[in-house]
């Protein structure tokens, strides 16, 4: 008895003291990281852009904000985020205004399994029947409120699984006013899974989701279903220096504010072909939408609750006035393509000079999809209907958007360096942005980008462009001047001009000044001036935003 | 049997307190990334053989991180051969240009690994607001300096950064 009391005491001690070493072993593990930043802004009245003191009615100050923590230890991780809108920056929805803790989880990490419960960002696939994410500098954020779990049995194949709730602005879950999402998604690489595909020119990933939002019927007119599943296949099959990358997406019956409450099934197909080699990438891609807006709530008309991501397939321009006229994706109905070239002339070629020269061509149009009647008695998109029948290979007459842009990058030598671009584009604005009965902008558009080294550190570099059109706002010229000081210092002043509009009152100048400073991952800006009404666009989620004048502050930094 | 139960439990605590694997980086983040043909591999799996590695974050509407990674490409060969950095550029491109990456990376004619973090997982991971946003990660795994932004010439700091790194000293600057 004695003994067995002395062997016990010694294991406890033995374990203790190991479960010491143990906790010391952890807590070296142990990081905390973060970041914060700080969007501020001031308004003051502007005559010439229509704003007035009562206009701005006490709203002088906007202030978006956040504050991001993460905690690991090993296997363990915890994270939160803090967010304030106070009051929320102008063009930003206004049902952000407040503060809070909207986003927190823990999660545990291990090689086969992984659990996280509370907010999270997911993505099956291309993300066509589910994609929670964040968009900070867009307001955007539809995180999962739930429990999410992978799965990788064995190298070569991954299993998640997701159950939730989705946030809207500072909601995460409203009930019966809400629904509630579930998916389930598989993804198997062929070369990692077979031994004797390991070393094979011809890579496979197979990948398939299935998705189910559940919200309630209390609809007083229609029976609507509160059970709307969808399902989605995926490949990715590279060959050499060819690649294949192809989703199908199919969804029950969702009848919604979106898409006019009508019965029609919805789907989705994207797939695209690339050929790449040392100087050279080819690049065709088309894409299909058939009513496919998948939200969780299908009341909703804003910008939110969205399960279903539709990538647009324009290319993101990313100059003042090249991205003046962004597209975004039509979720009742559009069909796409691109090609895309892109091209290095090597460097020693007569052309290329010393250093190569970048080319790159791109071409992408979308029109609608054809509607026909489901039945002689019944209007096309009919609410309460089937709604409509549709070919999948055939294109509406409808253009939507059409852009072909070239665009050159070349260093001379040590000192010059440029890129120009030239583009025509035609944007049906009526439809994207919903002006109805306003024509159709045909726009041309050149941008000549120039850099200047004076040293090694110090350079200036100038931004001329030009957007020519007879519709909407018409004429625009845009020159932009920079001044950087590396690593840290940058000085600049744009003027955007409005020269050609019709309304002569109107033929503004967009005049801002702006300087930063960065110090390893801590930066400041301040700019002061006129802001251009117009839409701000990242990864496919527009926002609208009002002209403004005034001061505007931004501070982030990480650790 | 209850003694030989809690000899088994923390036994496997000690046990499983010494298994770590070797050829990770623990002090990364465990996040699972792309490959730009679609193959996932995750963040800690990449190594250097104990030489400095920089890990850029990129898109192909960021004007600034094309101008960065031309750069970095321009000196890559004479930085390797000077100090054996490895650089991995990470794509934060969404699905609406994920497919664009490769043949734009063959196009440009880069010489060092881009992969792909299509719903920015890894970027949340590494704290990363804006892009570019570099990171600089020594030999033993830890990130010891990261900027935001890319001026004409930060390439040069950079390298600097690279060199100390690589001869083991340390930074004072993170």
């Amino acid at each position: 008895m004695r003994k067995r009391s002395i062997s016990l005491l010694l294991l406890v001690l033995l374990s203790v003291l190991s479960l010491k070493a143990q906790v010391g072993n952890v807590l070296d593990q142990s990081q905390v990281h973060g970041s914060f930043q700080v969007d501020g802004q001031y308004y003051q009245p502007d005559e010439a852009l229509g704003i007035t003191d009562s206009l701005l009615n006490g709203h002088r100050v906007g202030l978006n904000g956040f504050g991001n923590i993460i905690y690991t230890l090993g296997k363990f991780s915890a994270g939160l985020r803090y967010e304030a809108y106070l009051s929320p920056i102008a063009g930003f929805d206004p049902a952000l205004d407040g503060n809070g803790f909207p986003y927190m989880y823990v999660s545990y990490t291990d090689d086969k399994f992984s659990i996280t419960a509370g907010s999270f960002y997911e993505q099956f696939g291309n993300g066509l029947v589910l994609r929670s994410y964040e968009e900070w500098t867009l307001g955007y954020d539809n995180a999962l409120n739930g429990v999410r779990l992978i799965y990788q049995p064995i190298r070569g194949l991954i299993i998640k699984g997701v159950y939730g709730s989705q946030r809207k602005f500072w909601d995460k879950y409203v009930k019966n006013g809400r629904g509630i999402v579930r998916g389930l998604d598989g993804e198997m690489n062929f070369n990692e899974l077979f031994a004797s595909m390991a070393d094979s020119k011809l890579r496979v990933v197979l990948g398939g989701s299935m998705v189910s939002k559940y919200q309630i019927d209390a609809n007083p007119i229609y029976k609507l279903p509160e059970n709307v599943a969808s399902f989605a296949g995926r490949a990715n099959i590279g060959f050499g220096k060819f690649n294949l990358s192809t989703e199908y997406a199919y969804k029950i019956n969702d009848p919604s504010a979106i898409n006019n409450y009508i019965y029609k099934d919805g789907e989705a197909f994207l797939a695209s072909l690339s050929y790449s080699t040392k100087g050279l990438g080819l690049f065709a891609q088309v894409k299909r939408i058939d009513n496919f807006s998948y939200k969780s709530d299908r009341d909703v008309t804003v910008n939110a609750l969205d399960i279903s991501y539709l990538p647009p397939i324009s290319e993101t321009h990313a100059y003042a006035l090249t991205s003046m006229y962004p597209y975004a994706t039509q979720p009742n109905g559009e069909i796409g393509f691109q090609f895309l070239l892109n091209y290095k002339v090597p460097k020693k070629s007569k052309l290329g000079g010393k250093y190569g020269m970048g080319i790159a061509i791109e071409y992408s149009q979308i029109n609608d999809i054809v509607r026909n009647q489901v039945d002689d008695t019944t209007f096309i998109n009919q609410k309460g209907t089937l709604g409509y029948t549709s070919d999948f290979f055939k294109l509406g007459n409808h253009v939507f958007w059409r852009d072909l842009n070239i665009t050159i990058d070349k260093k001379f030598n040590r000192k010059w360096k440029a890129i120009i671009q030239y583009m025509y584009q035609t944007y049906d604005i009526a439809t994207i942005e919903g002006h109805p009965g306003e024509p159709v902008v045909s726009s041309r558009i050149a941008v000549a980008d120039i850099t200047y080294k004076f040293t090694s550190r110090k350079s200036l570099r100038a931004e001329i462009q030009g957007l020519w059109t007879k519709e909407d706002m018409g004429d625009w010229a845009a020159l932009l001047l920079e001044y950087t000081v590396s690593p840290h210092w940058f000085v600049s002043i744009t003027d955007q001009y409005n020269y050609g509009n019709p309304i002569k009152t109107d033929q503004i100048h967009y005049f801002s000044v702006a300087g930063g400073y960065t110090r390893a991952t801590t930066r400041f800006q301040v700019s002061y001036g006129r802001q251009r009404e117009g839409i701000v666009c990242i990864g496919g989620v527009c926002r609208q935003v009002p002209a403004a004048s005034g001061l505007s502050l931004s501070v982030s930094t990480n650790f | 049997m209850k003694n030989f139960i809690i000899a088994g439990i923390f036994s496997f605590l000690v046990l499983a307190s010494f298994s770590q694997n070797e050829s990770k980086n623990t002090n990364l983040p465990s996040v699972n990334i792309k490959t730009l043909d679609g193959q996932t591999v995750n963040f800690q799996s990449l190594t250097n053989n104990g030489k400095p590695m920089i890990v850029s974050f990129w898109a192909l509407w960021c004007k600034p991180c094309k101008k960065e990674l031309d750069a970095f490409n321009e000196n890559y060969e004479d930085w390797q051969e000077e100090t054996g950095v490895k650089i991995y550029a990470i794509s934060i491109d969404d699905a609406r240009s994920t497919a664009k990456v490769m043949p734009f990376v063959s196009g440009k004619d880069w010489e060092f690994d881009v992969l792909l973090d299509p719903n920015s997982d890894l970027k949340r991971a590494m704290n990363v607001n804006m892009i570019p946003h570099t990171f600089l990660i020594d030999g033993n795994g830890e990130i010891v300096y990261q900027h935001t932004s890319y001026y004409e010439g930060s390439e040069f700091e950079l390298f600097e950064l690279v060199k100390k790194v690589a001869k083991g000293e340390s930074i004072s600057e993170k």
